[in-house]
């Protein structure tokens, strides 16, 4: 009799269980496709090929985003030119000679400062060390911004990565004989690939939707614009000061806007889910 | 701890201690390796038969806080000695692991990898090593139409082989295996023993194994091992059917351990 009373609440506690999980699922979710929902209902009528062609237009009259978008583009690109390899470079140090000495646990500890830091604030250091000194923002200045969102990111990641690589494995290389050098060069960092190639795609996608690091460096250019050295329009800036404008066509570029940087984002996520599931099945 | 019977010793262990930190996990142990002959060393967990392995390519040295102290003698060359080079040694020394460990590259690659360390081959000469080392670990026939495919793709038995392949490709003397059978089944098993015996015509074979029939079927000599203290060593014959020392008779009759 008591064995069935047992068998009978535990019953209870895990039904009990799973429909808080799942009512805590769908509200999560609900959100989610709230925004997805209105991103799309005003996003892509707004989104017409004069977004793709023409520049942002002044106050009251009709234009696109194409130098936001290209803006957005060359400092995304540039700043993960520059960020990826200083963060791959760190995290393999932490991760395959980090045993020993105090620099390692130190690095490690700024870096989950710097993962975590505002990204208003990197903003701000960039304008205090850089555009101060130049008297211009410019496009320079947005890509060191957004390299110093990259690094920690993919420090973490490469780190993460390079630990789970079995340490059989790399007894085994050295077990040949092989350098250390050529034990990470040819073994652990090709077994990480894929995990480290995910972790930059998600600090790209991280990157590309932030305004408060451009705010203070690339500021924003009506113009079409090519020259690093300039102030350079971006996407998360333009959509920033349209949709707080009175101007319907601002709005609705900013709409615009907004669903582009979303589309890449999750196209991005969606990129880097499928690589890493390759590496599962291949490991 | 007769040795008398041993002609040509390759390796000599003489007063061997390991530490793990302070904690010490070899006491004071002697013994000879017999050239191209099989050397089984069995214990129950914890005894210090990997630990002992290790010592002779020096694996340990990957790991801060552990040290070796007495002599490894190679040949006559100590290999403790700090001046002696370790890719040199280890180009001797070859080892296989408990869990199959093949690189994340090609079949072919795997390989080519530890050869390409010492020799400049051309591309021909690479491709007969290759194969010949292939041919070796009796894996040849199976993976010959797919030498650049991923070695991580094959079997648990046949990534094994490819690791015997793979560290006898560089010709070393003495082969290393560390419990190379234990994540096997037992085909594959009895594939592995199968090629311990035809190796050993080439070279000299250390081997460490929980399993006493294992031992009892494919080594010359047996070292028994608890606590850190070689107990007892000798030719396998005798160990396993004549044991001097009590300890030894009781584990392997599966009374203790």
């Amino acid at each position: 009799m008591k064995n069935i009373d047992l068998y009978t609440r535990r019953r209870i506690v895990n039904s009990l269980g799973l429909s808080v999980s799942v009512l805590a699922m769908i509200f999560g979710l609900f959100w989610l496709c709230w925004i997805l929902l209105t991103l799309l209902e005003h996003g892509l009528p707004a989104l017409t090929g004069a977004v793709f062609s023409k520049m942002t237009p002044p106050p009251g009259s009709s234009g696109g985003l194409v130098n936001a978008i290209s803006g957005s583009l060359m400092m995304t690109v540039l700043g993960t030119i520059i960020g990826t390899p200083i963060g791959i470079l760190a995290g393999t140090y932490l991760a395959e000679f980090g045993q020993r000495g105090w620099m390692a646990p130190i690095t490690r500890f700024i870096n989950d400062i710097l993962l975590s830091a505002p990204s208003i604030v990197i903003g701000l250091f960039v304008y205090e060390i850089y555009v101060v000194h130049v008297k211009h923002f410019s496009g320079w200045a947005g890509a060191l911004a957004l390299a110093i969102l990259v690094i920690p990111i993919v420090i973490r990641t490469t780190e993460n990565m390079l630990r789970l690589v079995p340490s059989t494995l790399r007894e085994a290389a050295a077990a040949l004989g092989a350098p250390q050098w050529k034990v990470i060069n040819f073994v652990t960092l090709r077994a990480a690939r894929a995990g480290i190639l995910t972790g930059v795609l998600l600090a790209v996608a991280r990157i590309s939707g932030e305004t408060a690091p451009l705010l203070f460096t690339s500021l924003n250019n009506q113009f079409w614009n090519s020259n690093m050295d300039q102030p350079m329009a971006n996407l998360p800036v333009v959509i920033f000061q349209f949709a707080m404008s009175p101007y319907e066509d601002w709005q609705r570029l900013a709409w615009a806007g907004a669903l582009l940087i979303t589309l890449s984002v999750l196209t991005l996520n969606i990129l880097a889910r499928v690589l890493f599931r390759q590496s599962a099945t291949t490991h | 701890m007769s040795t008398e019977n041993i002609t040509t010793p390759k390796i000599v262990v003489k007063d061997l201690n390991f530490y793990y930190g302070n904690y010490r996990a070899l006491k004071d142990i002697n013994l000879n390796i017999a050239e191209k002959m099989v050397t089984a060393f069995i214990g129950p967990s914890g005894c210090g038969k990997s630990t002992l392995l290790r010592t002779f390519n020096r694996m340990y040295q990957l790991y801060p806080k552990q040290k070796a102290t007495g002599e490894i003698l190679l040949d006559g060359d100590n290999v403790l000695d700090a001046k002696q080079d370790l890719n040199m040694l280890r180009a001797k020394i070859g080892m296989v692991f408990q869990k199959p460990t093949p690189f994340p590259m090609s079949i072919y690659d795997n390989i080519a990898f530890g050869v390409k360390l010492y020799e400049n081959l051309s591309k021909h000469d690479m491709e007969a090593r290759v194969e010949w080392a292939l041919k070796k670990a009796a894996l040849w026939a199976e993976v010959k139409d797919k030498l650049k495919q991923s070695g991580t793709g094959l079997s648990g038995g046949q990534q094994q082989r490819l690791c015997i392949a793979r560290a006898i490709a560089v010709k070393p003397q003495v082969l290393l295996l560390d419990e190379p059978t234990s994540a096997l089944d037992p085909i594959s098993t009895a594939h592995i023993e199968k090629l311990i015996d035809e190796l050993k015509e080439d070279f000299t074979i250390v081997i460490v194994t929980h399993n006493m029939q294992q031992a009892a079927r494919v080594s010359d000599f047996t070292a028994y091992m608890y606590l850190g203290d070689l107990i007892e060593f000798g030719e396998t014959s005798a160990v396993f059917t004549n044991p001097k020392r009590k300890e030894t008779e009781d584990y392997i009759t599966g009374r203790f351990g």
